[in-house]
């Protein structure tokens, strides 16, 4: 009996729900912490970048609006069907990290608590970021968490999995939508967290997921006009993190700024998920 | 560069004279005409799609596709107040940058043609108004005429005309040639001088490319200004075989009697990408004497949106977007 032929895999981009190859028709390769071939990924341009903040332009009114409650329980499948990857993502997170098994399993199972975490929030951030304020008149006068929009996020790239899922949820539970540039010496957990993304009921181009050097496709998503915040987990050289926060302030940008040696284990506070918010107050009228 | 869809017709002034004397030898005319290989059109357009224009010769496609808009609205819900709107754009596209050029025409039905009128002005910018029935046709000949002579009456440089898709899809060529040749002469102002007239086809409408090949010849022996692809309203819009198609009989109609005809795709052109792909097809196809807002236009409302996004991103280096610019 002849022997099994390898499968080779050439991973893609995730942009609008679809798994398209970079535009520039780039790939380079991913090995293990031991510097082992693994896989080859696309590497994503400008160009790609561009293609995903429209895509999540285009998916923001429909995210944006669905009810809190709804989005809670969209965020708890994705931890669902993260859990039923388990297997995999141990694999990948072992093998790109360098850690021991035992090492690995506590980090994805992290991931997912962290997801189911974060979906809690979706109906009850409203009432601890906003609520009525006294005023002096004959008004109703609320303060109200609105998502700012498309957020552009350089995600970590020590914590492939862990990190990365602690940045996307926050931004997308409040109702934003995401562009998201993966670790580039680790990808593949992001890539396989777009596949868990394409099939949990997550709507095509609220996580867009692109894998490539995120100083390169940086820039053009910090000084991009319709992206509105920027969270810069992933960047470690203070020049580039500066010149990123200049860019990002042409159109008034809200930036994240990164905090080197983040303990991504650690219980995140409710810091990433207000970054991402603009508050909104309504005043109406008593009695009408 | 000529392929197996050209149209080698010989046919010289004089016979196109002959030709529409009378129902049969138009018809013999209009069926004796080459036949159109689809698959070598659509081949041909979709080759000339993949070239790539950049850097300063992507600058002077996006800034001539904009002198070559006719920003159009046509929608049942059209005010004034947006008439007036959308034509204070078309003066000044970009109000963030001068040097943004005018776009050719606003396109409007006729009763807004007034509102048009006042803001444009002197500016430069044609008013162009859709008559005869837009978007069907279906109105009698005495309706058609009297709506054509309001939109000129009105002010409008330019107009629309549907032909009659029913009797030319039927045969009644000679029907469709005497319509052209009265809305043509309802288009006469009384100084002397005429509005502009294009002929839509609605090429949705029409089903093959040589129906298409024959209309645009139809058109062009009637008297046509220009020949438009389609009215917006019917899907498929504008695409590159058809339009590839009209440029060939304008080519060709030239080369038989001299005359110039212009082509305007309209409908389903969204993007600058699409937009400079006609550029190519225009220059490689009827040649750099149609690359001028003269002779080539764009029906279009979204696209233009597009284009100064594309051009604020060349002249800032980054990326712009739609808060920018104004809806319409």
């Amino acid at each position: 009996m002849s022997e099994r032929l390898e499968v080779r895999k050439t991973y893609k981009l995730y942009v609008g729900g679809a798994f398209p190859r970079s535009e520039s028709g780039r790939s380079y390769e991913v090995t293990d912490a031991k510097g082992k071939f693994l896989a080859n990924a696309s590497q994503a341009s400008r160009k790609d970048g561009r293609d995903a903040v429209g895509a999540a332009r285009k998916a923001f009114g429909g995210w944006s609006t669905r009810t809190p409650y709804n989005r809670g329980q969209v965020l708890y499948r994705v931890a669902e069907v993260l859990e039923g990857r388990r297997a995999q993502f141990v694999e990948e997170v072992s093998a790109s990290e360098g850690l021991s098994r035992s090492k690995a399993e506590t980090s994805v199972d992290a991931a997912t608590d962290r997801l189911v975490w974060y979906a809690g929030w979706a109906d009850k951030l409203a009432q601890v970021v906003g609520g009525a304020n006294p005023v002096a008149g004959p008004y109703f006068n609320f303060s109200l968490p609105d998502p700012t929009g498309v957020v552009a996020i350089l995600a970590p790239q020590d914590s492939s999995l862990l990190g990365l899922v602690s940045t996307i949820a926050p931004a997308i539970v409040s109702g934003n939508t995401t562009v998201v540039v993966s670790s580039y010496q680790r990808p593949l957990p992001a890539i396989t967290l777009s596949e868990v993304m394409a099939t949990s009921d997550v709507p095509g181009g609220v996580v867009n997921i692109l894998t490539g050097d995120a100083a390169e496709i940086g820039p053009w998503l910090a000084s991009h006009m319709d992206v509105n915040a920027l969270d810069l987990a992933g960047i470690e050289d203070a020049d580039l993190v500066r010149d990123l926060e200049v860019a990002a302030a042409e159109n008034l940008k809200r930036v994240l700024r990164p905090a080197p040696g983040t303990d991504w284990t650690a219980q995140p506070g409710l810091e990433r998920m207000t970054a991402f918010l603009e508050t909104k107050t309504v005043w109406h009228p008593i009695g009408i | 560069m000529t392929t197996a869809v050209s149209a080698g017709n010989g046919a010289g002034s004089g016979d196109l004279a002959e030709a529409t004397s009378s129902e049969a030898s138009l018809r013999r005319f209009l069926h004796g005409l080459p036949g159109v290989d689809q698959v070598g059109a659509e081949a041909r357009a979709a080759m000339l799609g993949t070239r790539s224009i950049k850097t300063t010769a992507k600058e002077l496609a996006i800034d001539l596709a904009i002198r070559m808009v006719d920003l159009t609205t046509l929608e049942g819900q059209d005010t004034p107040g947006k008439v007036r709107a959308l034509s204070s754009k078309a003066m000044r596209p970009d109000p963030a940058d001068p040097s943004c050029p005018q776009v050719a025409a606003v396109c409007v039905y006729p009763d807004m043609v007034p509102f048009a009128r006042e803001t444009l002005g002197d500016s430069g910018v044609h008013v162009a108004s859709v008559a005869t029935a837009f978007p069907s046709g279906r109105a009698s000949m005495a309706v058609r005429l009297a709506d054509t002579r309001d939109a000129v009456e009105a002010g409008a440089d330019e107009v629309d005309m549907v032909i009659d898709r029913g009797a030319f899809l039927s045969g009644r060529y000679q029907q469709v040639f005497d319509e052209i040749v009265a809305v043509r002469e309802a288009c006469a102002r009384p100084d002397g001088t005429a509005a502009h007239l294009k002929v839509i086809f609605e090429t949705g409408e029409l089903a093959t490319y040589d129906n298409v090949r024959r209309a645009s010849w139809l058109a062009m022996m009637a008297g046509a200004d220009f020949i438009k692809t389609s009215t917006g309203k019917v899907s498929p819009a504008a695409t590159l075989p058809v339009t590839l198609v009209m440029l060939e009989a304008v080519r060709d109609f030239r080369e038989a009697t001299g005359q110039m005809v212009g082509v305007k795709p309209a409908g389903g052109i969204r993007t600058s990408k699409d937009a400079i792909k006609y550029l190519v097809m225009v220059n490689e196809v009827a040649g750099p004497d149609w690359l001028d807002p003269v002779w080539f236009r764009f029906g279009a409302s979204s696209l233009l949106n597009d284009l100064l996004m594309q051009r604020t991103k060349m002249k800032t280096g980054r990326y712009s977007g739609p808060d920018y610019f104004t809806l319409d």
